[in-house]
């Protein structure tokens, strides 16, 4: 079975067998949705671009970009009990690379409603477990919080913010200092900002360095909120492939709190992104809060060497030769185990491990 | 110790660069070999160098074919690649500007026309200032284009401003200070970690006990 089973489908498999396994509940939507949900939450979306049709009763349908939105539209109004669920479904995006639409399987969960400690690092602990089936432990977790950004950048413009977190994202220290000097930025507060944007390694040796950091709103509470969660997955034996880096960073009108990337050796961009995102629930006027994350599972394919055989014995035949004694041998073929392929000429470009021919070596 | 993968620019840039490299304790000695070989190893120092055109070293960085590379600023702000940008290494130092003829009188009524190796960086430039401009894309000789009319204005590198002054133009505005950067893959750059940021570090280091 596994043998038939591509990379990306061993792992959506493996992926839900380990959120079912925590009670999640898997969640089932429709191709489409309703562009409007699309329109109003652009820039959530990796990619704003949407495949759009007219439904039968001239409403504009759109298919989905996203399963996030569609989790938080449906989501209890009230927070409260918590809603976990986990998906696998298709969506459909624009990158650059591919200059047009693909479709791409992606899996990942959403835990909505009144969130705590133990909740975040449920979910913390699902995605580092999640990285660790994909590629046998071999992977890392980068983990940031936005408290810390957001905290550093309170009361700044928007378009300074907006500059500084894509310099953020870069780990860019002169492009830092040149903004933050063109906007009144003070030298402790832009130091700030490029020691947290170089800051890189395990929770051990980053942490320390972040007490270092000016106090102002969000900060310190942040910094605890991400001690007690590296604590919970070191106490869970997960903290190893665990780095702390705060250049991971995020629209701000969506995202708060923890945010987290997970990496697999030789793929040159993330396979997990996640994060908490209470401010598209307020967006979507519920209370309570949201963190989840999604896998994506196209890129594994890249992690496989293609499979040297095609098949491992092929099995001639001449014409004249009784097919049922032929069929006979190809099920006793298979019976060991084998792929057969069943042919009365080589087929080109078949690449076998042996040839049986029919009627040679006191068969038939 | 896993070998760290460098993108160089080919040309004179690449070479000042190598040059920042081998100080640093980085040295290859096949790579200063005439040869026509791309691709250079030296286990020892734990460094595997290739020439690239210049144009190219970001794509080769950003989809982890070299974990690290050296690109002007010019490639990455009109390509835009999903990067790290670790260091100024302060070499190839020169200034992306608008040019025009000696005798070019800008009339703001008028769509500008504007000839340009960069089209990115010169719409985003125009757009801010809220000017509605021509992009016409070129991919060499971007000085003729006024001259013979086919542009109003260029985009383009000014180094010491020789060339222009050959071809009677004159820079006009500067849009941005230029400079070669040292840039990382994201994902290589997490998992070689230590051996990159030492060899940042080292590679940055001439520059820092200069200013």
């Amino acid at each position: 079975m596994d043998t038939i089973l591509r990379p990306d489908e061993r792992a959506g498999l493996a992926l839900r067998e380990l959120y079912h396994r925590r009670g999640y509940q898997p969640y089932r939507m429709s191709k489409f949705e309703a562009y409007d949900l699309y329109v109003r939450n652009k820039s959530f979306l990796v990619s704003e671009n949407v495949i759009t049709f007219t439904d039968t009763d001239g409403q504009l349908m759109a298919l989905k970009p996203d399963v996030t939105l569609s989790i938080v539209k449906n989501a209890p109004p009230a927070g409260g009990a918590l809603q976990k669920v986990y998906y696998h479904e298709n969506v459909y995006r624009t990158s650059p690379a591919a200059m047009g639409f693909q479709e791409i399987m992606q899996t990942g969960l959403e835990c909505t409603g009144s969130l705590d400690l133990y909740a975040m690092g449920e979910v913390l602990a699902l995605a580092a477990e999640s990285m660790s089936l994909l590629n046998r432990g071999d992977y890392l977790l980068d983990l940031g919080h936005m408290g810390f950004v957001t905290g550093l950048l309170e009361g700044q413009e928007d378009s300074v913010r907006k500059e500084l977190l894509a310099e953020i994202g870069r780990k860019n220290a002169p492009a830092i200092r040149t903004a933050c000097a063109q906007a009144g930025i003070g030298h402790s507060l832009s130091e700030a900002l490029c020691s947290l944007a170089l800051l890189y390694g395990p929770p051990d040796e980053a942490l320390p360095q972040l007490k270092n950091l000016p106090d102002r709103s969000g900060v310190q509470s942040s910094l605890e909120e991400l001690e007690s969660l590296c604590a919970l997955l070191k106490d869970r034996g997960l903290a190893e492939n665990l780095r702390l880096d705060f250049s991971i960073v995020n629209d701000m009108s969506y995202y708060n709190g923890v945010i987290f990337r997970g990496y697999l050796p030789g793929l040159p961009s993330g396979v997990l992104a996640g994060g908490r995102y209470d401010n598209l629930l307020r967006r979507m006027g519920k209370q309570g809060g949201a963190i989840g994350f999604a896998v994506y599972l196209d890129q594994l394919e890249r992690l496989e060497k293609a499979g040297e055989l095609d098949v491992d014995t092929l099995l001639l035949y001449r014409a004249g030769d009784d097919p049922a004694a032929v069929a006979r041998l190809a099920d006793s073929l298979a019976e060991q185990g084998k792929t057969v392929r069943v042919e009365r000429n080589i087929p080109q470009g078949l690449r076998y491990r042996e040839t049986v021919r029919f009627g040679e070596g006191g068969q038939g | 110790m896993e070998m760290i993968h460098i993108a160089l620019p080919k040309g004179r840039l690449g070479e000042k660069v190598y040059a920042r490299f081998k100080a640093a304790g980085y040295p290859c000695p096949a790579i200063e070999e005439e040869n026509r070989k791309l691709i250079f190893e030296n286990p020892e120092a734990g460094v595997c160098y290739f020439w690239v055109k210049p144009s190219d070293v970001a794509i080769y960085v950003e989809r982890g074919a070299a974990d690290v590379g050296v690109a002007g600023r010019d490639i990455l702000l009109e390509y835009a690649p999903d990067v790290y940008e670790l260091a100024d290494l302060g070499l190839g130092k020169c200034r992306m500007c608008v040019a025009a003829k000696k005798d070019f009188r800008d009339n703001p009524d008028r769509t500008l026309r504007v000839a340009t190796k960069f089209p990115h960086i010169a719409a985003r430039y125009y757009s801010a200032h809220s000017r509605q401009i021509d992009i016409i894309k070129l991919n060499g000789s971007i000085e003729i284009a006024p001259i013979l009319g086919l542009s109003d204005v260029i985009v383009d590198i000014v180094e010491t401003g020789k060339t222009l002054l050959e071809n009677n133009l004159e820079p006009r505005e500067t849009i941005v200070p230029i400079s070669a950067r040292l840039i990382a893959n994201k994902v290589g750059y997490k998992f070689k970690h230590d051996q990159i940021s030492q060899l940042c570090q080292k590679a940055a280091e001439p520059l820092q006990t200069k200013i």
